[in-house]
């Protein structure tokens, strides 16, 4: 079990992550760009959804905001049934840290820390009883105990990969968003990782998969398309 | 995982930056220790100096004390036995003075005209120098209520037919008071002040100094004035014969020739050879007085040329030392600041991606003002070591003065104040970074 939950089925309970009417524009060179328009979605605990679109459709903002990273311009963001921006920035960080794991296409390991501190990198900002013993175990499970005291630059785009997995992890979170995380992986690797997602879905946790990886099909609950701009979805449109 | 662990482990993996920082705080520190042990060795050193200085100094006062002591008994006893070759002084009183009376009352209560003197001048007597006449009375000073002796003299009388002699007594000029050393010392009498005396007013024209005896409460003032004061006119009591020339026998010779020109006096002898002796001694230590004030006072002199030299070169040190350590001081502020935003920078997605694991703002404070303390009390130590041995090395101090304990505790406490204040912008900018900018970039 890697979400370290209670298994449950798909929808039994209220949404893990509920984005209502979610809009986002940026400032760009020719003016404002607006990457999403009033997206709405929910996503169950125990259940994993992929969503797919072109670059630059706003899969990334959609992410970021979901995570209470990015205030967005409009709209609702509920997580566990907490509006995450009617919190403080701290209570937010707080509640991120608790509730959130963040997966990337990049990794973003700390350079120079060890895989195993990688793991443990999210004790910092929330007390977790016997984090290094947790932090072992995911290791354990992700296939990276004789890498444990390896920094990132010593291991493969995979193992870097499953550290960050490792990492996402280590907190015990409910809700699971990965962008695109098999993108820089081999076959074999990106299966793997999305593997463990599917893994982590079925252990009761919530997972958002930001992907054009077309392998997230064979995983994911349901798959949701995004179009650049303009386009909304519903919890309820597009299944598997 | 502790944010120590993170700090501890990104200096390890930038130790350029790490590096180019505490060599900042390393040459601040040192320059600031180095400056305040150069200028403490030179108090060292001037201490050090001036105590040898003084030391000489005493030791060669010492020198001219023995030396002037002995100089000074040698004076004493040649004029000593100057003084044994010399005539003596002799009084010439009227015929019928109680001698008595004279002792008793330190001064002669009888007169005789005062044309005596003159006729003993005219009579061209050969075997006496300089001739002083005097009319002197104890008295009670009415204005002062006290007890003076009053001595009216004209001066010295030529003697006729000798070579003019250089005089012994200058006269006292009319309204004027030369006053004996207890009674302007009582009476804070100064030159120039006015004093009245029996109705009269006088100018004190000169103050005795010390001499122990009846001088001490007498006041000199011109001979026709004291006739005049005393209602004596014309009258004197006393005519002081001094260096009187002659050898064997020679009282008997002297009251033959003066009893063959004035035969109503008589004529004693007065306390020549012990008047020689203390003018003797008197000389000599006005002398050994006067080469021990010059003695003093060029020791003064170098003890002073040479705390001025080490004023003046302590003082181009302070100016040199206060135009330097700010300069390097505000230039390695900047450049730790500088230093700071560039780590910032390079960590942007580090930050970012903290950030989003849950690490709060302040925690990313604290992370980059932490390693600036850690910066600033590393640096500090090797600075504090780097300036104390430079300090030492260019510096005057004697051995044992390398290590100041309480500038260690300076620049232990300073450099990682002024660290974390050069880095604060930057830790602060970095805790507000927006981590979705950088993420959604990468």
């Amino acid at each position: 079990m890697l979400s370290g939950e209670k298994a449950t089925t798909p929808a039994e309970e209220q949404p893990l992550l509920e984005v209502r009417h979610l809009s986002k524009s940026y400032r760009g060179p020719k003016g404002m760009v607006r990457a999403l328009d009033g997206m709405s979605l929910t996503v169950g605990a125990g259940e994993f959804v992929a969503v797919q679109g072109p670059s630059g459709c706003g899969k990334t903002t959609l992410l970021l905001a979901a995570g209470g990273l990015l205030r967005p311009d409009q709209g609702q963001v509920l997580v566990a049934g907490r509006d995450l921006y009617a919190l403080s920035d701290e209570e937010r960080a707080r509640f991120r840290a608790a509730t959130i794991g963040f997966v990337f296409q990049q990794f973003h390991l700390v350079p120079y820390l060890s895989v195993l501190d990688n793991v443990r990198a999210p004790a910092l900002a929330l007390k977790t009883a016997n984090a290094r013993q947790r932090a072992e175990q995911l290791i354990e499970t992700f296939g990276l105990t004789h890498r444990r005291h390896h920094v990132p630059a010593e291991l493969s785009t995979g193992e870097r990969q499953r550290t960050a997995l490792a990492r996402a992890l280590l907190n015990r979170p409910k809700l699971l968003l990965a962008d695109e995380p098999t993108g820089n992986l081999d076959r074999e690797s990106g299966q793997a990782v999305l593997g463990y997602l599917a893994e982590f879905a079925r252990d009761g946790g919530a997972v958002l998969l930001a992907t054009h990886d077309p392998r997230a099909a064979e995983f994911a609950h349901r798959i949701i398309p995004m179009e650049p701009a303009a386009w909304t979805a519903s919890a309820t449109e597009g299944s598997r | 995982m502790s944010l120590w662990r993170l700090i501890t482990r990104e200096i390890l993996y930038r130790k350029l930056n790490f590096a180019l920082a505490v060599l900042s705080v390393l040459v601040a520190a040192g320059c600031l220790v180095a400056e305040l042990t150069l200028l403490r060795s030179h108090d060292l050193q001037t201490a050090a100096i001036l105590a040898q200085k003084e030391a000489e100094v005493a030791a060669r006062m010492k020198q001219v004390e023995e030396e002037t002591a002995a100089r000074m008994r040698q004076v004493e006893d040649d004029y000593r036995k100057i003084a044994l070759k010399l005539g003596f002084n002799i009084l010439i009183l009227p015929k019928d003075q109680n001698l008595s009376d004279l002792y008793a009352d330190d001064f002669a209560s009888r007169y005789m005209p005062e044309d005596y003197v003159e006729r003993l001048a005219r009579a061209g007597v050969v075997t006496i120098n300089h001739l002083l006449p005097s009319l002197q009375q104890k008295l009670k000073w009415p204005e002062q209520e006290r007890t003076i002796i009053l001595m009216g003299v004209r001066g010295e009388v030529p003697i006729l037919h000798q070579v003019p002699k250089k005089p012994l007594l200058q006269p006292v000029p009319p309204g004027t008071v030369v006053v004996g050393h207890e009674l302007h010392r009582s009476l804070k009498l100064k030159k120039g002040d006015r004093i009245k005396l029996l109705g009269r007013e006088f100018t004190v024209h000169q103050l005795q100094p010390e001499r122990g005896n009846k001088d001490d409460i007498t006041l000199w003032i011109n001979l026709r004035e004291a006739q005049e004061l005393l209602d004596r006119p014309g009258q004197i009591n006393a005519i002081l014969a001094l260096e009187c020339n002659c050898s064997d026998d020679r009282l008997a010779k002297v009251r033959e020739e003066i009893a063959g020109i004035l035969p109503d006096t008589q004529v004693i002898e007065f306390a020549s050879q012990a008047l020689t002796r203390a003018e003797a001694r008197n000389r000599a230590a006005a002398l050994a007085q006067q080469e021990r004030a010059e003695a003093a006072a060029l020791a003064a002199k170098i003890l002073d040329d040479e705390k001025t030299a080490r004023a003046r070169l302590r003082q181009e040190q302070e100016a040199f030392a206060h135009v330097l350590v700010p300069l390097v001081l505000a230039g390695c502020i900047v450049w730790i600041g500088v230093l700071a935003f560039n780590n910032v920078r390079e960590r942007q997605v580090e930050i970012g991606i903290l950030r989003a694991l849950g690490l709060r703002a302040g925690h990313v404070f604290a992370l980059f003002l932490t390693k600036a303390v850690l910066v600033g009390l590393v640096g500090a130590a090797i600075g504090y070591l780097a300036g104390s041995l430079i300090g030492t090395y260019w510096g005057e101090a004697p051995a044992g003065v390398r290590f100041d304990p309480s500038l260690l505790v300076l620049v232990l406490a300073a450099a990682p104040v002024l660290a974390a204040l050069a880095s604060w912008v930057p830790a602060l900018l970095a805790a507000r970074q927006d981590p979705a900018v950088v993420l959604r970039e990468e």
